[in-house]
């Protein structure tokens, strides 16, 4: 069933290499020789560490994707950005709280927002990154924690904003507010750290850790198996 | 690239057979079963992957052949002049190699208890398996469970081969662990009252895998790198360890740094040195796709054995059942246990079930490769591989329409960015290499058999025994992390600064191969896979 492979032009910071069509970006700079340092990490879209632009040969519109999950195309011209120098505040989570007041000292520049839109057109995981700035500039950290779960923080929605609002780090703020002070607490899981922690719990699995390995193959074999 | 139209003509099968089979459950081996499948089909047990290394701490000890070649490999620094008299660039109580999760935990525990810590790690903060890891984390934090309970499973899914003392920290550790995480505002699925949302993974008893949506592993990660951030702790980034100092008493004293840029070499002291360096699937045993972060190259287990740290079940590796296999560009990667946990399940190329679906990963995966291999039920790819499908629309039959996009979000956009829409279309998968089950071995506190050289993470053996469950690995990482970061703060105060720098165990090493001629030309750690066509 294997079927010849066409290959296409594609423009590596401006010098022009042919790969195979099927190739991600990430595996067309391998297969042009690049042996990659920055920009790759996991290789299946969840680090963000491999945000690229590039352009369609006479085309103006300049688009995005990670390397790692967009396929090359014949007149692609790329670029990686390996790297974006957005700020991060510090805080403790204990000190803080979420509230408009709080969040307006570490990340003042979220409230500058123009509405241009151009964080939701560049992010690669589809995220509508403006909306939740507008929800953090509300207060509803409940619903910008929700939208901006998917958020990889590759980094492409920084290098695109008009006032240097650096979202995905107040996107994750935004979310360990919301889920430290919003979101409550499972009530069980604290009633069982107690319980070990106050020891109520090494008869049991001491037991099995002293046990034959014969007498807990057995038990292993009849185990009760919740539905 | 959406399937071929030889593909949608075979998934009619697929379609045909769906309904039948709503809500049946296809029956669980026996133990006899289990182990006829594994001896016959699971990569452990093919032979010819193997060989004994020659040089070593565990000198004639049974070893897959492309990490044996690592491990008898020449120092990187070889041929380079080192003043290890000279004042060292970075002098500190503990220095973690590896900025992973195991990594990221042991910092923020040795930094809580008082010690100052640097982390060096390869490529970025963060960047590793645990940011790749989707479906969950495992905890018996439920009135019907216990972590009793979860032990049987660990042991059971482990062949009983798991040192206990590290299989007893790991579930007793585990609901402090999610509590930790909770307190440190990780977004967890819950319900209103806040209530965890927990589903069974391969081989538990009671369900207890927690999740971040898909994104479980990422959520942990970047909430525990947001955390050592915070904490103001020293990170150097694209930077390697080549090797292991130690001192005048054969201790662990520091480590050789590698600036990955200007590629120079950096001497850091410690009085402690935690290993986090994470696992092999880089090295891809036996030519197997690998669903491992690109920096998996075993660069820790390298260095840590040249300095004397004894391995654990070095021969035993994880094939995760469900690996991507098509469209080409997802080969090899991971498709989440929590797609089978919702009730996904594996079909052969005439639309029938051959295995429950929901057996350990190393079962699950040797049933798959007999499907393929023995009864030559696979489906047949363009790309010339054979594969099961994973049929992923049976989960909105069973838990109604909309389960996919909120329960698996990332595997929906992967699939969709290479025209698949899952929701619709059964996935194609193939066991991909996943992780490495052994490693260097640890005491419950995260020592190695080197004095003041402590392991966490995947880097580590003993925990799992020969098969690890879904959702301890990302609880193994934390538990041990936070273990060693603790025990090597504490040791740290009692150590005065390491005197008699020396690098004596890599002369040693290299008079081994030498003698045995076991090295050729390789040198090691190769710190980055190759991938470069010409």
């Amino acid at each position: 069933m294997s079927e010849e492979i066409k290959m296409v032009d594609i423009f590596l910071m401006g010098k022009r290499y042919t790969v195979p069509e099927t190739l991600t970006i990430m595996d067309a700079m391998e297969y042009a020789g690049y042996q990659l340092k920055r920009g790759c990490g996991c290789r299946a879209g969840f680090c963000g560490a491999c945000a690229t632009v590039y352009r369609m040969a006479g085309d103006y519109e300049l688009k995005v994707g990670l390397a790692c999950q967009t396929k090359v195309e014949d007149g692609m011209y790329l670029a990686q950005i390996p790297f974006f120098p957005g700020r991060k505040a510090t805080f403790d989570l204990e000190e803080i709280r979420p509230s408009t007041a709080h969040f307006a000292q570490l990340y003042p520049e979220v409230y500058r927002c123009l509405g241009c839109s151009s964080c939701t057109k560049v992010c690669p995981q589809d995220i509508d990154v403006m909306q939740y700035i507008a929800y953090i500039q509300r207060g509803d950290f409940k619903k910008a924690a929700d939208i901006s779960f998917d958020c990889l923080m590759c980094g492409l929605c920084v290098s695109r904003c008009p006032v240097n609002i650096v979202h995905y780090n107040a996107a994750l703020t935004a979310r360990r507010l919301y889920s430290r002070y919003i979101a409550k607490p499972d009530a069980f899981l604290t009633e069982r750290t107690k319980a070990i922690e106050e020891g109520k719990l090494d008869a049991e699995i001491d037991a099995l850790v002293s046990a034959e390995q014969e007498k807990l193959q057995e038990m292993y074999n009849n185990r009760e198996i919740e539905k | 690239m959406s399937y071929t139209p030889q593909l949608k003509e075979l998934m009619k099968k697929v379609e045909e057979t769906r309904a039948s089979r709503v809500g049946v459950n296809f029956p669980r081996m026996s133990q006899e079963e289990r182990q006829d499948v594994l001896e016959k089909f699971h990569p452990d047990y093919i032979v010819d992957g193997f060989r004994e290394i020659k040089v070593g701490v565990n000198k004639g000890s049974r070893m897959p052949t492309e990490m044996a070649d690592v491990f008898e490999s020449w120092s990187r620094l070889r041929n380079v002049e080192l003043d290890l008299k000279a004042e060292p660039d970075y002098d500190v109580d503990v220095l973690i190699i590896g900025g992973g999760g195991a990594g990221a935990s042991a910092a923020l525990d040795a930094h809580a208890a008082g010690a100052d810590v640097l982390i060096a790690t390869k490529l970025r903060f963060g960047d590793a398996n645990t940011m790749m890891a989707q479906g969950g984390i495992q905890a018996a934090d439920k009135e019907n469970d216990t972590p009793a309970i979860h032990y049987l499973d660990v042991v059971g899914g482990g062949r009983f081969e798991n040192i206990p003392e590290l299989a007893r920290a790991l579930v007793m550790d585990a609901p402090l662990v999610i509590k930790w995480l909770e307190d440190m505002g990780t977004m967890f699925d819950k319900k209103e009252d806040g209530t965890m949302i927990t589903i069974h993974g391969g081989g538990t008893a009671r369900k207890r895998m927690h999740a971040a949506r898909d994104y479980t592993g990422a959520e942990i990660m970047r909430t525990l790198r947001d955390e050592v951030l915070n904490k103001g702790i020293t990170i150097i980034e694209f930077t390697a360890a080549v090797e292991l100092i130690l001192d005048d008493h054969g201790r662990a004293a520091g480590a050789v740094l590698f600036n990955l840029e200007t590629e120079q070499y950096m001497i850091a002291r410690a009085k402690t040195v935690i290993i986090a360096t994470g696992g092999s699937g880089r090295l891809h045993y036996r030519g197997f796709p690998t669903s491992n972060h690109y920096g998996a190259t075993a660069d820790g287990l390298v260095i840590g054995y040249r300095a004397g740290a004894k391995t654990i079940y070095a021969d035993s590796i994880q094939y995760h059942p469900t690996g991507g296999a098509y469209p080409p560009q997802l080969l090899g990667l991971l498709v989440t246990e929590k797609t089978r946990g919702l009730g996904a399940t594996p079909l052969n190329i005439k639309g029938e079930q051959f295995v429950y679906h929901l057996e350990t990963r190393d079962v699950e995966s040797s049933a798959i490769i007999r499907e393929c291999e023995e009864r030559n039920l696979g489906v047949p790819l363009p790309t010339g591989i054979t594969a099961v499908w994973l049929d992923s629309p049976l989960i909105e039959l069973t838990h109604g329409e909309g389960t996919i996009e909120r329960q698996l979000p990332a595997m929906l956009r992967q699939f969709q960015r290479f025209d698949v829409d899952i929701r619709k279309e059964p996935m194609l998968i193939y066991p991909t290499l996943h992780y490495q089950n052994g490693g260097l071995l640890i005491t419950e506190n995260g020592q190695s058999t080197v004095e003041n050289l402590y392991v966490a993470g995947e880097a580590a053996g003993g925990i799992h025994g020969t098969n690890r469950l879904m959702g301890n690995s990302l609880l193994d990482i934390i538990v041990f992390g936070r273990r060693a970061g603790r025990d090597a703060a504490a040791k740290s105060k009692e150590m005065p600064a390491p005197q008699g720098l020396n690098l004596e165990h890599v002369a040693s090493y290299h008079r081994e191969l030498e003698e045995t001629g076991a090295a050729d030309d390789r040198t090691g750690p190769i710190l980055l896979p190759h991938y470069t066509h010409r």
